[in-house]
């Protein structure tokens, strides 16, 4: 049965978040070593083989906006002088660490033993780690990932990121460990992440289908959970990517479209591809917009910020370190603007959307700067007009739920108005 | 001798031009010649210039440039810089630029150089991706990688290409001009009377437009000025303002700073032309001596990792030392992540040294200075109550 298997693979990604997030209260008990890095270009392989925990601060910030306790941690930030101008992820972990440091799931989260700092796809990731560098003291490391501004990662990019990982990423993991760089290990885990990968594009290209059997944007954020964060090459990510596909298709071949947190989404009016990440404070309500007018998300590109998977790209375990260099490069926000166009071009062709949206984030500067270009050059080659709404990640104060759905039901009447011109 | 009103006009006159007139004189001047636009904060100049190119600083439009058509590219969060470069661009004043440096200064500037891929197909455009890796070995191969890469670009573009000889040149002018440059700062830092800060950033700001050449000439030329009119001593208190690396204050705030009573000993506008802060060496080869020189000297700015854990904490200990400040204007663009996120880390290690501070927000088109006044006039007082109890 469907729901049985939907069940199944939900239940599945509670209970490893549940038990990594215990493994990581209980680490200073353990002695297992935490590493602290974020979601775009992590290492959760490489990590993982020196027997170390990733941890990573944006999943906390936005499980917090989901949580409801975003709000405070930001405006505890500010009190401690950081400005309402910047990136509200960075202000809700400092004011998360400032009040007690527990995390979305009710447990205290460790300090780092290492700060593992790579930016692909954003500065403002550097400013974060030299901030909580501050408060914890500890040793960092950094990554420099090359921004493909032609286009593409150049060899000798590649070469300095390969560079980097002999010289200071896995000897400082050797030194916070205690363990040696186990190369095996490592393609072991990457061919565990190959096939979780195979089986998340499927479900992302189940899309296609007419009823798709999943929302892209909305429930595709909790899929990608896993692969994002600290699952990538584990045994339980695999077997989570291997249910996950499994119901998926077992749905697709029903007709059946996705369960949204009101109900199935069976009779879908329109198919929408999204730009630019959600709102996480307002996460259901937002999603529920769409799934009151019968509208599904079919593609989006915040599905790709720890990966660009369904573009052809898979770990490799024959060049364990040259595959983390090709990943890291090719995270969506490393892409540059004509890339990230041409994606949203092919997702509205290939997917046969009805319309896109951006959701352009007042935080974010990597992905915000450049969109309303984006915009009009998507109109212009797809044909297809695009909706622009703006809200915040985790900023509870930058979500207008008025605004939102009143720009949302006149562009879904647009979208009607030119079918019904097509049909006469 | 010209006087030193006559240079401070000069250099007012090419800071106001929104049409760049005299890069285009220059470019009028021979058949073929190019020129070769760049973002702050750090471009190697250098490889512009031996590529036969004029090297043009693309600091925005200022509180001259009515905003049209960049608001239609920029949401209202996000700091005002690059919607006057587009406004500058779609207007046509950025027409004569056959080539566009983008460094890796923050997400808006590297988004900034797609946007550009897009909209002008024909300019050739360059993401600069500045090496954050500081040993020798690793980051500067890279950095060597980009430049040499850079070089043969440039030199395709201008139809010159450089040679050793002709890059070694260059960085022997560029050296020239960072001697003045550091020599300028030296001076307002002496005797600040002497080097009005409003009128050392029009000679910068001057020197972005303008060859190399004609600035070091210029340059000479206002420090013989000075020693002929030093101008007088009054009682003020020294600050340094931090943060305004990136887009330019309008230049009424920073006349608003020094007439509150503040003299400015140190600053961080228009970073770029001192990044790197020693002579780079023109034997051997050049571009690995550019190279080096980067990731030797690079000053510590937000832009760039820093790798000392206690270097935030303790930098404007440092600066204020160096350069004998009271103070520290913690003088940001709104919306700038690198600057307000580095402010927190300066601010508090300022504070732990008990070095005093105030902090505001700017946009380049700022036109009301009244609540700076106010707030740089207390801040003056203060200093001078405290430093005389
Ligand atoms: S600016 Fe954007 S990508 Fe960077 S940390 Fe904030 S939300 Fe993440
Ligand atoms: S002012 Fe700040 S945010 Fe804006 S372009 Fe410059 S560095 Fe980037």
């Amino acid at each position: 049965m469907a729901t049985a298997n939907k069940d199944r693979s939900m239940e599945l990604q509670k209970q490893m978040i549940a038990d990594h997030y215990k493994r990581l209260e209980a680490a200073p008990e353990t002695g297992e070593p935490v590493v602290y890095t974020f979601v775009p270009g992590n290492l959760t392989e490489l990590i993982r083989s020196f027997d170390a925990l990733p941890l990573l601060p944006e999943i906390n910030a936005l499980q917090s906006g989901m949580r409801g306790k975003s709000g405070e941690f930001v405006v505890a930030a500010e009190k401690m002088g950081h400005s309402e101008d910047v990136c509200t992820y960075v202000k809700c972990d400092i004011g998360m660490a400032k009040s007690g440091n527990v995390g979305p799931t009710g447990t205290r989260l460790p300090k780092p033993d290492l700060l593992l700092l790579s930016y692909t796809g954003c500065y403002t990731f550097m400013k974060w780690f030299e901030l909580l560098r501050e408060e914890y003291k500890c040793p960092t490391v950094f990554l420099h990932v090359p921004y493909q501004g032609d286009g593409s990662l150049a060899p000798e990019h590649r070469e300095y990121f390969v560079k980097q990982l002999k010289e200071s990423v896995i000897p400082a993991l050797e030194k916070v460990t205690g363990r040696k760089y186990d190369e095996e290990r490592l393609r072991a885990s990457l061919r565990l992440s190959a096939k979780s990968e195979d089986d998340l594009v499927a479900v992302l290209h189940s899309a296609k289908k007419k009823p798709s059997p999943i929302d892209a944007y909305f429930g595709a954020v909790y899929y990608v959970g896993p692969i994002f964060s600290a699952f990538r090459g584990t045994a339980e990510g695999s077997e989570y990517y291997r249910s996950l596909r499994a119901e998926v298709e077992e749905r697709a071949a029903a007709g059946l479209g996705p369960v949204t947190p009101e109900g199935p989404l069976d009779d879908q009016k329109y198919r929408l591809v999204v730009e630019g990440p959600p709102n996480w404070t307002h996460f259901r309500e937002f999603w529920k917009m769409f799934s009151d007018e019968k509208a599904v998300v079919v593609a989006s590109t915040y599905t790709k910020v720890g990966g660009t998977y369904d573009f052809g790209f898979r770990h490799d375990p024959d060049d364990p370190l040259g595959t983390l260099a090709d990943y890291c490069g090719g995270c969506y926000t490393n892409l540059n603007i004509p890339s990230r166009i041409d994606m949203l071009v092919k997702y509205i062709q290939e997917y046969e959307a009805d319309g896109f949206l951006i959701n352009s984030v007042k935080s974010c500067n990597s992905f915000s700067a450049g969109q309303l270009l984006m915009l009009r050059e998507v109109e212009q080659r797809t044909g297809c007009p695009g909706a622009f709404i703006e809200s915040d990640l985790v900023d509870p104060r930058y979500f207008s739920a008025a605004n939102i759905r009143n720009r949302l039901e006149s562009y879904l009447q647009m979208i009607d108005a030119r079918r019904a011109e097509r049909v006469r | 001798m010209i006087s030193r009103a006559g240079i401070v006009d000069w250099a007012l006159g090419i800071f106001e031009d929104l049409e760049f007139g005299a890069a285009r004189a220059w470019l009028a001047e021979g058949p073929g010649r190019k020129a070769c636009g760049y973002l702050p904060v750090y471009a190697p100049r250098e490889v512009v210039h031996a590529s036969g190119m004029l090297a043009v600083g693309i600091h925005g439009g200022g509180d001259r440039l009515e905003i049209i058509k960049g608001d239609a590219f920029y949401q209202s969060y996000i700091c005002h810089l690059p919607r006057s470069v587009i406004e500058l661009a779609q207007t046509g004043r950025l027409d004569f630029l056959s080539a566009m440096l983008f460094p890796s200064t923050c997400d808006v500037i590297r988004n900034l150089s797609g946007m550009w891929q897009v909209l002008y197909p024909d300019v050739y455009v360059r993401y600069l991706e500045l090496p954050q890796v500081q040993d020798q070995a690793t980051g500067g191969a890279f950095w060597e990688g980009e430049l040499r890469l850079l070089l043969r670009e440039l030199g395709r573009v201008s139809g010159r290409p450089a040679d050793d000889a002709s890059l070694a040149e260059s960085i022997a002018l560029y050296n020239t001009a960072r001697g003045l440059i550091r020599e300028l700062y030296r001076m307002r830092r002496e005797a600040p009377w002497t080097v009005p800060t409003e009128e050392l950033y029009l000679l910068m700001r001057a020197g972005e437009g303008v060859p190399v050449e004609t600035f070091i000439e210029k340059a000479r030329a206002y420090m013989s000025a000075v020693e002929a009119e030093p101008g007088q001593r009054k009682d003020r208190s020294r600050v340094i303002v931090v943060g305004a690396f990136c887009e330019q204050p309008p230049l009424g705030l920073i006349k608003t700073i020094e007439r509150a009573g503040c003299y400015v000993v140190d600053d961080d506008f228009l970073l770029g032309n001192r990044f790197l802060d020693t002579d780079v060496s023109t034997d051997n080869d050049p571009v690995r001596a550019l190279a080096g020189g980067f990731l030797r000297h690079a000053v510590s700015s937000s832009i760039m990792f820093e790798p000392d854990p206690e270097g935030k904490r303790n930098l404007m200990r440092q600066r204020v030392q160096a350069a004998r400040a009271d103070g520290v204007i913690f003088a940001a663009p709104s919306f700038c992540d690198p600057a307000l996120l580095d402010r927190a880390m300066l601010r508090a290690g300022a504070e732990a040294d008990g070095i005093p501070c105030i902090a505001f927000k700017y946009a380049e088109n700022s036109a009301q200075f009244q609540q700076f006044r106010e707030q740089a006039g207390t801040f003056a007082d203060s200093m001078k109550l405290w430093g005389d109890s």
